[in-house]
């Protein structure tokens, strides 16, 4: 089976949660694969403890719009469970979801985790990640990214070596302990759909 | 050629670069911070100089040297950045360029990050210079690399229009052989001495030069009209990353809409005749204001035509172009869509770090001013911004640059008390040191918070120049009582002191100024992960 030409994927989570990092990953490893890539990010005053989030667009074709269209994405990717259904208009019909469990409560009127969750479930195909205690059991609770990406690799349309390599790319600089406890969280993220 | 990953932002900045720079200016503002960034990192191999200034007005002038000594010179900003360097932007049009010298303006529709949505062209036309306004990363490097021969070519400076869509999107760009730097040669005295009787010359000149830069529009490849032999009905015309949004829904049959995609303007009368001819409805998509509608449409619209566009409500008058409503004003379906069915999701506004120096100091001004009643926080730009928002709801304005010490003392003698002005120390060595000097001629009954975090924390962590020990010799040097002068440090643990101390100059008559002193958590954690070297 070939791996279909072109992917449009919506990342989701907090300021300071690496979406940028783990649209990085994603973007390099697709570009290896010879495809064109468009991703539009989120920077500045957002940044700041506020809902980020990045429209990361794979093609063999060529890519005209920065921005995913409403009802188009294939993909959310969500660090955090309330900012990855918060772009659940962006999703295609057959798109699905995948999220991590665990919410960021930095606000005082935090929606009820279960609906969130349970909204997060019934789309067909979307899978809900433990991503605090497998990037906790990796080595670091700062690796909830990576155990998303892990997760998502599983219907991405790039290579998991590649990604593996990316994300080798992101920490090599950071030391080893810390780039181990990142391969590791990508892995546990894989297994864990 | 080779192919680099770049936002759009750094495809501007490494044009710069290949087009032979010597000199590059800017103050920190999204969506344009990255230009300067990528422009430093570069810097470091030699060759050209890059440097934060102190604000837009100051970087547009050494921007403007840089050019009058035959050299190439790029000023980078955001589109209001643009405001404060209004003055030397609108005659530089008079006294041109030497050296290319290259404008980059971006803005933020939508207002992600900013306090209005501009439309910078509305400058170039103003000035009347050239602007280029690229619809993709390519087209943003090899369309400033055409600015930098185009200002050299007509004398004239040319802006470079970017909106953050582009400005903060990445995408493969294919790079070109680099040119080398100008050697220096000096502008005429007569063409830069803005005397009237030169001024008056130089303008003729700016006049004269118009009907050119309309043929160079239309001849540019960077205009292109495909008009649709085959159907009349719809013609658009669409500009800058507009077009995207339309090449994205276009239909490519036999019934395609003809398609006029802008990217240079003066806008180019001839194509866009040729369009109006051929087809009985014009749509025009752009980003920003309705400019070009608002062109073509005139006052009383075209005869036998119908325009269609912002200002008809086909596309939103606010905010920034999406494919879907693009889409819409094609008359497409929209794609179907999912809700979360009446599930409420929280908004999740931006906020201060978790133990930021600027929520202590706001917690010791609250309880401050709670024993003065009618008293009014005015505010600035930066961080301390988010100071509006629970729990602080601390400050009650914030306008632009510069503005919370000007309005605190305008206030102040309106009858307002106590009358407290909020500033960082970047956006105070920006633009509050004059508003200062004026307060402290007239001992204004006021008090002038600055809240020192030594950085431009909000777009990164840029270096400011208005921090420490200079910050302190700035406000004594500008005439303010030195006994009038309070350094405190926002931590929980010195909370009853500062409110105290910050009691005590609020019921002082005359002009105090508290600066609160505390490293940003950004750079701090910044300085820990690059080992103290940045």
């Amino acid at each position: 089976m070939s791996a279909p030409a072109r992917q449009d994927i919506i990342l989701a989570g907090v300021g300071g949660q690496g979406i940028l990092s783990i649209a990085a990953a994603i973007a390099g490893a697709a570009l290896k694969r010879g495809l064109n890539v468009k991703q539009a990010e989120v920077h500045g005053m957002a940044q700041r403890g506020g809902a980020v989030q990045s429209h990361l667009r794979l093609s063999a074709d060529r890519i005209w719009s920065d921005l995913i269209p409403r009802g188009g994405a294939d993909l959310i990717l969500g660090v955090e469970p309330l900012e990855a259904l918060r772009y659940l208009d962006y999703l295609a019909p057959e798109g699905r979801i995948v999220a991590s469990s665990k919410p960021h409560l930095n606000i005082p009127d935090y929606p009820d985790l279960e609906a969130i969750l349970g909204e997060i479930r019934k789309i067909p195909g979307s899978v809900v990640v433990e991503a605090e205690s497998l990037a906790r059991a990796a080595g670091t609770a700062r690796a909830q990214n990576i155990v998303i990406l892990g997760a998502a690799s599983r219907f991405l349309i790039v290579d998991e070596a590649g990604l593996r390599e990316n994300v080798r790319g992101l920490f090599e600089k950071r030391g080893e302990s810390v780039l181990a406890a990142n391969l590791k969280a990508f892995d546990l993220g894989r297994g864990a759909v | 050629m080779p192919r680099e990953i770049l936002l759009g932002d750094e495809a501007v900045a490494l044009a710069a670069v290949h087009a032979g720079l010597s000199g590059a200016y800017s103050y920190p503002g999204t969506p344009a911070s990255e230009v300067m960034e990528f422009l430093l990192a570069a810097a470091a191999g030699g060759g050209f100089r890059a440097a934060w200034s102190v604000n837009e007005k100051t970087a547009f002038e050494e921007a403007l040297g840089c050019s009058f000594a035959g050299k190439r010179a790029l000023v980078s900003f955001k589109h209001v950045g643009l405001n404060v360097a209004a003055d030397p932007f609108m005659s530089s049009a008079l006294t041109g360029a030497g050296g290319g010298l290259v404008v980059v303006s971006a803005d933020d529709p939508g207002m992600h990050s900013s306090q209005n949505e501009q439309d910078s062209r509305f400058y170039a036309r103003f000035a009347q210079i050239p602007c280029f306004e690229p619809a993709d990363h390519q087209a943003a490097y090899d369309l400033t690399r055409e600015a930098f021969d185009h200002s050299e070519k007509v004398g004239l400076p040319v802006m470079v229009r970017l909106v953050t869509r582009l400005a903060h999107s990445r995408a493969g760009v294919e790079i070109q052989a680099a040119r080398p730097a100008n050697t220096l040669r000096l502008g005429s005295r007569r063409a830069w001495t803005l005397l009237p009787s030169n001024a008056r010359a130089q303008f003729r000149r700016l006049l004269d030069l118009q009907p050119s830069l309309v043929r160079y529009a239309e001849a540019s490849p960077w205009n292109s009209l495909d008009l649709n032999p085959a159907d009349r009905s719809l013609g658009i015309i669409a500009s800058g990353i507009a077009a995207n949004y339309v090449r994205e829904n276009r239909s490519a049959g036999p019934d395609r809409p003809s398609l006029l995609q802008l990217s240079v303007y003066p806008l180019p009368e001839a194509l866009i005749r040729e369009l109006v001819a051929h087809c009985r409805t014009i749509l025009v998509v752009e980003e920003g204001y309705p400019f070009i509608e608002r062109e073509v449409k005139g006052m009383f619209g075209l005869p036998g035509k119908t325009v269609l566009g912002k200002l008809s409500g086909h596309l939103p008058l606010m905010g920034e172009l999406t494919p879907e409503a693009v889409r819409a004003a094609l008359g497409q379906e929209p794609l179907p869509r999912r809700d979360t069915a009446g599930l409420k999701l929280a908004a999740r506004p931006p906020q201060l770090c978790l133990g930021c120096p600027h929520g202590d100091a706001f917690k010791a001004l609250n309880e401050a001013l709670e024993g003065f009643p009618g008293g009014n926080v005015f505010s600035d730009i930066g961080c301390y911004t988010l100071g509006y928002f629970a729990p602080y709801d601390a400050i009650d304005t914030c306008v632009c640059m510069g503005a919370s010490l000007g309005m605190a003392r305008g206030a102040a003698e309106a009858g307002v008390f106590p009358s407290v002005a909020v500033i960082g120390d970047s956006t105070f060595g920006h633009s509050g040191i004059t508003p200062l000097l004026g307060a402290a001629a007239v001992d204004a009954n006021m008090v002038v918070v600055i809240l020192d975090n030594g950085t431009v924390a909000m777009t990164g962590t840029q270096p400011s120049f208005a921090a420490g020990g200079r910050l302190l010799r700035i406000i004594e040097g500008v005439g303010v009582d030195p006994a009038r002068i309070r350094v405190l440090t926002p931590l929980p643990k010195n909370h009853r002191e500062n409110v105290r101390l910050l009691r005590e100059e609020i019921a002082r008559p005359g002009l105090s100024v508290v600066v609160f002193v505390r490293e940003c958590l950004e750079e701090a954690k910044k300085k820990t992960k690059t080992g103290g070297l940045s």
